[in-house]
């Protein structure tokens, strides 16, 4: 394995046998970032000296015989948590000049563990996309085949880990922005139990679905890292208090008599046939590894799509309110008057997608249809909850693709809005039911990676990263790597 | 035509916390421009709230206060507009399920009877920043100080008739809550701010008009002349065969005028959904029913017993019920002394006088209700006239304590011995044989005077230390 696509499991015995320094890492990964990201566009705040001075520290540490299994690691976050004095835009406009006075709790909790954080990554902006293409640094590339989407809108943290920059990267996930780039992008991708990560500090999009997860290499570095993000955060009241496991400790135990469903709903006309093909081979995989496998139904499957472009805009649009040009962020130049003042700021600062969603959920919630809109998609919601709820009474995990179709091409015009928001079709449910889910590379399919997605149990972290960690102990799709090519 | 008024209020209670209701910044008063203010507070992004339970108690100690109902599990909600002290673009309050639900307040009137208020309901939200004006020259300036103090807004049915019941609803509901302590209420400083709906119908007409809505008016006096000038003005409209619009009017107390706001009809659609940031406040029974052990005497049960156990009148009872302080310091008084007449004609009186005269309030007053209690006991067991002990009272005003040392060292002690005003009486009627032969034969008038004569001669001998009971029943005996 090139020293650029190591793991963090690896780097991590590295350093405790004196292989090679954070500062080493750190050096490479500002080589490497140097190198790719003109291309790749997936770094939009690299603040190299901090990280270095970062890096001595820990290698401080590490003479003084600390060996906690992050200490030293370089790694990124999505340009969504805020970080004390340290640029943080949401991919946005609006937040181009922003500085937060505070970090969020998970940048705080991954720098108490002592990873390394170098920067920031791109984005869609306020998260809102499937394709990375609505972010303001312009759209991110994929390290597979640079002319395709790398997926969103945690794209720029997805980029940043299969390109080989970081082997780790904070992601957010509201209706799949963790999985579906980690699917397109070919690396591991875990959105958890909402309420198991605290959302203090992150950007809000839609306050009831958004969760913060990790995207790295393997299932076994994604539980390294939860270790240290998950748990009780008394600055977020949706934070559960539910005790963190070690995720680390169980990955080795074997899935025998695992129960296994596959609702036949995911694979639907949505699904790319090849992809169906990809999922099924890898669902079989995990058969002979001694699970179980039985068909199951998620009779609604078809109605989250809608469900959930009523709620999260419905939300995003009070949640992003206070980018008025009052008090900070983007504000328009010479206001006449107050009215003045919000219309052109707003219009300016916010880019079309934003203001979609924007003026969808506005919409949603007015007085003459509410009942119609956001009334109806809360009692959907629940419908599909106790779907998922009932199907997961029955088995352990729920198998499916992550995303209907493997990268798609950039700028393309053929692809209607809804056909982007059908990119979260598969994903969603699990947003909206608040489970655990993860993506994991299960195939290439011309040359391009297949995600598959497991869903949990609520809490159920631990069983979801023991069965990818199982998963990835008898294959080796995540440990395929993109040539890059067409950048070197 | 005769009109009748119809009413409801709306009254905004900044309830005693003392960090705000979802942030962990001061509820100070007065503080320098935007210091009680941080990340949360100003709207970062990122930030979320984190509810402040002493909120809570508060809220609910308010409901069992007016016997409402607690709502088990209430919820806190978005209510959506654009203002730039309101810095998230909407404020948390609870649309869909308030903390208190209905309750009947009794209000006392003057006369003894009870006026019933039918609470709809009352619910926490967020208090907003405010604009300043004259702070930074051509720009509006924002101090977020306020931002996030935790409100009670107290919703009533349109239940008031009069300017009269309006008032005397206020000041019951500001009796409550400086007792329950959930909030200071002072006008003032807008811990207690009125909105009151107002329409006229038809005497006897039992559908309503159309309202308009008299916003944050800051005094007992404006809201009366406020309801006073608005009927007044819808009046001669609906007189002139016009309409009352809808809409939200300012009381411009300078002008004597109401004043259009905003229309309803262009008014914003606010959009309230459940906030996904924050927990439903679930409430279990127990702590209900700790919170209810908890509380304090409350004024409509204080006044009953003043008036029942203490024989004092409804009057009384009525001021000296108002407020907290007020109560207490009078309950010392009347069971140290063990005469509540006495006490209540002094803390109403004496107390009551010398505290207008200085302009404060009971809570802010040095005199000890015991000093007070022991003056009464002094006039009781006729150690002091009534003469000596506003002397006495005086002192103890000026900060001077323990009345028997004051007695003393000002020599005031009464003469209750009636040797010793014998002894004076018949010297006087030696000295004054013309008088006292006068007296013998006069009529009942003429000896009344008489009598006055001696006890002012008898007075001066004495240097005012005799007791004018005393006196009057010797020299009757002696002149008789």
């Amino acid at each position: 394995m090139p020293p650029a696509f190591k793991s963090i499991a690896t780097l991590s015995q590295e350093l405790k046998n004196g292989e090679v320094s954070s500062r080493q890492l750190v050096e490479q990964a500002v080589a490497r970032i140097d190198t790719l990201n003109p291309e790749l566009n997936a770094v939009v705040c690299l603040e190299a000296d901090q990280a270095l001075a970062n890096a001595d520290q820990a290698d401080a540490k590490r003479a003084k015989g600390e060996h906690s299994p992050l200490l030293g690691i370089p790694m990124l976050h999505k340009d969504i948590f805020c970080t004390q004095g340290m640029r943080t835009t949401c991919g946005s406009k609006m937040l181009a000049d922003f500085v937060p006075p505070y970090d969020a709790t998970v940048v705080q909790k991954l720098k108490d563990a002592g990873m390394i954080n170098l920067g920031k990554c791109n984005m869609d902006e306020f998260a809102m996309g499937s394709s990375n293409e609505t972010s303001v640094f312009g759209a991110c590339k994929n390290p597979w085949d640079v002319t395709r989407v790398p997926g969103g809108s945690s794209g720029g943290s997805a980029v940043a880990v299969a390109s080989g920059m970081v082997p780790f990267a904070t992601g957010t996930d509201t209706g799949g922005s963790i999985r579906q780039p980690a699917a397109l992008c070919g690396i591991t991708g875990l959105k958890p139990t909402y309420g198991r990560v605290s959302r203090y500090g992150m950007i809000a999009f839609a306050s009831s679905m958004d969760q913060a997860g990790p995207m790295a290499h393997s299932a076994q570095d994604c539980a390294l890292v939860l270790n240290a993000m998950a748990g009780h955060d008394p600055l977020d009241s949706t934070c559960d208090n539910t005790p963190v496991p070690n995720y680390h400790q169980t990955l080795d135990h074997p899935i025998t008599g695992l129960r296994i469903g596959v609702p036949k709903e995911f694979f639907s006309s949505h699904l790319n046939t090849e992809v169906a093909t990809a999922i099924d081979t890898a669902v079989r995989e995990l058969e002979r590894a001694g699970a179980t496998v039985k068909a199951v139904s998620l009779p609604s499957t078809d109605l989250a799509v809608s469900t959930y472009y009523v709620i999260a805009p419905a939300e995003a649009s009070a949640n992003l309110s206070r980018y008025d040009g009052v008090r900070y962020g983007y504000r328009c130049e010479a206001p006449s008057d107050l009215q003045d003042l919000y219309f052109r700021s707003r219009t300016e600062g916010f880019g079309a997608e934003v203001k979609r969603r924007i003026l969808v959920g506005t919409f949603t919630l007015s007085a003459a249809s509410y009942d119609q809109y956001f009334m109806k998609a809360q009692q959907v919601r629940r419908l599909i909850t106790q779907e998922y709820d009932s199907v997961l009474n029955e088995v352990d995990v729920i198998a499916g693709p992550a995303a209907p179709n493997t990268a798609f091409a950039l700028n393309d015009t053929s692809k209607s809005i809804t056909d982007m928001y059908m990119e979260d079709v598969f994903t969603i449910g699990a947003n909206l039911a608040g489970l655990p889910a993860i993506s994991l590379p299960a195939g290439l399919v011309n040359g391009l990676p297949v995600g598959l997605q497991l869903i949990g149990q609520r809490f159920g972290e631990a069983q979801l990263l023991n069965v990818a960690h199982q998963f990835q102990s008898c294959t080796d799709w995540h440990t395929r790597r993109p040539t890059l090519e067409a950048v070197r | 035509m005769h009109w009748e008024m119809v009413m409801g209020l709306e009254v905004h209670l900044q309830l005693a916390t003392h960090s705000k209701i979802f942030s962990s910044s001061s509820t100070q008063f007065g503080a320098e421009v935007n210091t009680h203010t941080n990340p949360l507070d100003m709207a970062l992004p990122g930030t979320l709230p984190v509810l402040n339970h002493e909120a809570v108690t508060l809220a609910i100690v308010f409901g069992l206060g007016i016997g409402a109902e607690i709502g088990k599990v209430s919820r806190f909600d978005r209510k959506n507009y654009f203002y730039p002290d309101l810095p998230k673009g909407y404020q948390i309050s609870q649309f869909f399920e308030p903390i208190v639900k209905e309750g009947i307040f009794d209000v006392p009137l003057e006369d003894g009877s009870t006026f019933s208020v039918r609470i709809l309901r009352a619910h926490l939200e967020e208090d907003a920043g405010k604009s300043v004006h004259d702070a930074i020259p051509a720009h509006t300036g924002i101090d977020l100080n306020r931002a996030g103090t935790p409100l009670l807004e107290v919703v009533t049915e349109p239940d008031f008739r009069t300017a009269e019941q309006v008032i005397a609803y206020l000041k019951a509901l500001h009796a409550l809550v400086t007792y329950l302590g959930i909030s200071d209420g002072n006008m003032s400083e807008g811990s207690m701010r009125c909105d009151v709906n107002i329409s006229l119908r038809p005497k006897g007409e039992s559908a309503y008009g159309t309202r308009t809505e008299l916003k944050n008016i800051n005094s007992f006096r404006f809201i009366e002349r406020a309801i006073h000038v608005e009927s007044q003005r819808q009046q001669d409209l609906l007189e002139a065969g016009q309409t009352v619009t809808q809409e939200t009017r300012l009381f411009d107390p300078d002008r004597d005028e109401t004043r259009a706001m905003r229309s309803k009809e262009v008014a914003n659609d606010y959009r309230y959904f459940p906030d996904p940031d924050l927990l439903p406040i679930v409430i279990d029974d127990a702590t209900i029913e700790d919170i209810r052990a908890s509380l304090p005497e409350l004024p409509m049960a204080k006044r009953l017993r003043y008036t029942e156990a203490l024989g004092l009148s409804n009057y009384d009872a009525n001021l000296l019920t108002q407020d907290r302080a007020t109560a207490e310091f009078f309950e010392v008084v009347a069971k140290t002394s063990e005469n509540p007449k006495s006490a209540a004609n002094w803390v109403l009186g004496d107390v009551s006088a010398a505290l207008n005269k200085e302009g404060i309030s009971m809570s802010d007053a040095a005199l000890s209700a015991i000093d007070l209690a022991t003056l009464i006991v002094r006039i009781d067991d006729n150690t002091l006239s009534s003469k000596m002990a506003k002397d006495v009272f005086d002192a103890l005003w000026q900060g001077e304590t323990d009345v028997d040392s004051i007695i003393d060292r000002k020599g005031l002690k009464q003469v209750s011995d009636s040797g010793a005003l014998e002894v004076i009486i018949d010297a006087l009627i030696s000295e004054n044989a013309a008088q006292v032969e006068q007296y013998r034969v006069a009529d009942e008038g003429k000896q009344k005077k008489l009598i006055g004569f001696f006890v002012g001669q008898a007075m001066k001998a004495s240097k005012g230390q005799a007791n004018p009971q005393l006196l009057n029943q010797l020299l009757k005996e002696k002149l008789g």
